[in-house]
């Protein structure tokens, strides 16, 4: 067993407190789009797809970082766009629909900054 | 180590720092999209280290760089695509789906980097063995599961607890494989056990999320999240990269919290979804609850009750988004709010297909987000409710629950029934996945809507309007 590999669990070990303790605080009414955030986290497959590129030289190797690279790049891009649709939705206040809503409306916009 | 290893190094700490900002901001709505954005960041300028690091090394072929653009070319495309078609009520269908991918990604990085190091003269050092080992089993896993889930909850497969004779023992087969050719491989390097370690592993995914029902989804995702999570970790090992060990991490944590707050919304344990079935394990004889009649309403009556009430709950349940009914429930919210009326949501953890899944649903709606209560925090206000609207929940709402000797004792519940007047919507007196009947329907408070939720809701606005003309 190398120091590399105790240093990468040493790594491993803490980086999952630091998720328990980051991730107990999300509230249940975002934890769809926390999943899906963390979704799009663990795109950075990308990555180490790309690093395999690198190495590959015949048909297996090209076929592998091809799927390797599609996975992960789908991954990739359709968690953040998609946990950022999803977001844009959470509202603090009913968007205004007819105009004698409109001074409510400017108020919870306002309210907003301040939060 | 070389400046340039050093700043890589750095930028990928940096991406790391990212990451755990990006989810720390999510604790709330207000920041959360500051924190998706933060994270996205992040995971650029990963990427673009990365890149940085493989022109660097200038040993890509031409085919190499062909290869890897046009896959990721491929894949971005067609994560865009998804993700900008999808309905919300898919939403957990395709959060399978990367989950698949994912899974299959790190897999695969594992698996390529094995066969290049067996065809070296170097050998393949153990410890890599091991990481790739347990790369390839999550991994695949992740990968078969993760699409079998999918296919469930878009109804490709059927969504209800599939089994067949000898379905346990091929699931406990797969494992046995899976893990006796992993320690074998450990102690013998060799590319055929891994192949076999890769099919037992793709059909253990398999045989494990057949026999899993659809009201377990939400537990299952969850847990497929954080395998994929795991797996990506994993293939930090092997390739030696911060940034996926730290990733992977933050995922597998995540997933690993969702997962239990799941299971226990829905007072069962992990072995007991595995295992697959509700109340089908031990059959409690049903304890005899207060009987008592059903009480039938016509909508005019109920809309004047919703009409002259000052605070009502909206209790919402997978039946309202199985009818597409979010919209109708959040205009007639609205047409209540107008009146003077008090309207919050009460959501229960499992309301949905996944962790979180209806609060999404009605932010779609445009429901305030303030407007929708977690469990904890809508239970004490109940009392004070003058109507409690029950749409397409069932289970969550039964008081049998407080009772010991029932399918669903000690399950967390929302305490509808403490409300002064109850209104439940429903097509019939069906029961939910429990399996048995809710008492709440035969509370004397309580008046029972027979009809679809959507038509039902439509006609609940239609009246209250005639009542404010």
């Amino acid at each position: 067993m190398s120091t590399q590999l105790l240093t990468d669990i040493t790594i491993f070990v803490l980086a999952l407190l630091v998720g328990f303790e980051v991730i107990s605080k999300v509230p249940a009414t975002l934890h769809t789009p926390l999943m899906s955030a963390a979704n799009s986290i663990h795109g950075i497959v990308l990555a180490g797809a790309i690093l395999i590129a690198v190495t590959a030289n015949n048909a297996l190797g090209y076929i592998l970082a091809f799927i390797a690279a599609a996975f992960a790049a789908m991954n990739v891009v359709g968690g953040y766009v998609v946990t950022g649709r999803m977001l844009k939705m959470f509202r603090r206040s009913r968007t205004p629909v007819a105009t004698a809503e409109a001074p409510a409306a400017v108020n919870g916009q306002s309210q907003d900054g301040r939060a | 180590m070389s400046s340039f290893d050093w700043i890589t190094q750095l930028l990928y700490v940096a991406a790391a720092v990212c990451f755990v900002l990006g989810l720390h901001l999510m604790n709330s709505p207000a920041t959360a999209r500051r924190g998706n954005q933060v994270s996205t960041a992040g995971m650029a300028l990963a990427i673009a280290t990365t890149f940085a690091l493989v022109v660097r090394a200038g040993t890509v072929s031409a085919t190499g760089w062909i290869v890897m653009i046009a896959g990721a070319l491929a894949g971005a495309g067609a994560g865009l695509y998804s993700a900008r078609a999808v309905q919300m009520t898919a939403m957990p269908q395709l959060v399978s789906l990367f989950n698949a991918v994912g899974g299959g990604a790190a897999a695969l990085v594992a698996i390529n980097d094995y066969v290049r190091l067996a065809g070296a003269t170097t050998g393949v050092p153990e410890a890599t063995t091991i990481t790739t080992v347990l790369d390839v089993l999550i991994g695949a896993v992740t990968f078969s599961g993760s699409i079998i889930a999918a296919g469930k909850l878009q109804g490709v497969i059927n969504g209800a607890p599939v089994t067949f004779p000898g379905s346990r023992i091929a699931n406990i087969t797969a494992a046995v494989a899976g893990i006796g050719g992993g320690i074998y491989m450990i102690a013998t390097p060799s590319v055929p056990c891994l192949i076999i370690i890769i099919l037992a592993a793709l059909a253990f995914g398999v045989t494990m999320v057949m026999p899993i029902g659809g009201a377990d989804m939400p537990v299952v995702i969850s847990l497929l999240n954080a395998f994929t999570g795991t797996a990506v970790a994993m293939a930090g090992f092997v390739i030696g990269n911060w940034a996926l060990i730290i990733a992977g991490a933050l995922v597998g944590a995540s997933g690993s919290i969702l997962t239990k707050l799941m299971a226990d919304a829905m007072n069962r344990s992990l072995r007991n979804i595995m295992i697959g079935g509700f109340g089908t394990g031990d059959s409690v004889a049903a304890v005899a609850g207060p009987g008592g009649d059903v009480r039938s309403v016509a909508v005019d009556d109920a809309a004047i009750q919703l009409a002259y009430a000052q605070k009502i709950i909206i209790v919402p349940g997978y039946g309202l988004a199985a009818a597409q009914a979010q919209h109708q429930v959040a205009e007639l919210a609205a047409l209540l709010e107008e009146r003077g009326a008090e309207v919050s949501y009460a959501i229960h953890p499992v309301a949905g297909r996944m962790p979180g899944h209806m609060n999404v649903l009605l932010a779609e709606a445009n429901v305030p987000y303030p407007q929708l209560k977690e469990m904890e925090e809508i239970n004490p206000e109940f009392p004070r409710a003058d109507v409690a609207l029950v749409i397409g929940a069932n289970d969550v709402t039964n008081p049998a629950a407080r009772r010991p000797g029932t399918a669903i004792s000690g399950m967390p519940i929302l305490d509808v029934d403490q409300a002064k007047s109850i209104i439940v919507i429903k097509r019939s007196m069906g029961h939910g996945y429990a399996g048995i009947d809710n008492e709440l329907y035969v509370n004397p408070k309580t008046s029972m809507l027979f009809a679809d939720a959507k038509s039902a809701l439509t006609d609940l606005i239609a009246a209250v309007k005639t009542l404010v003309g």
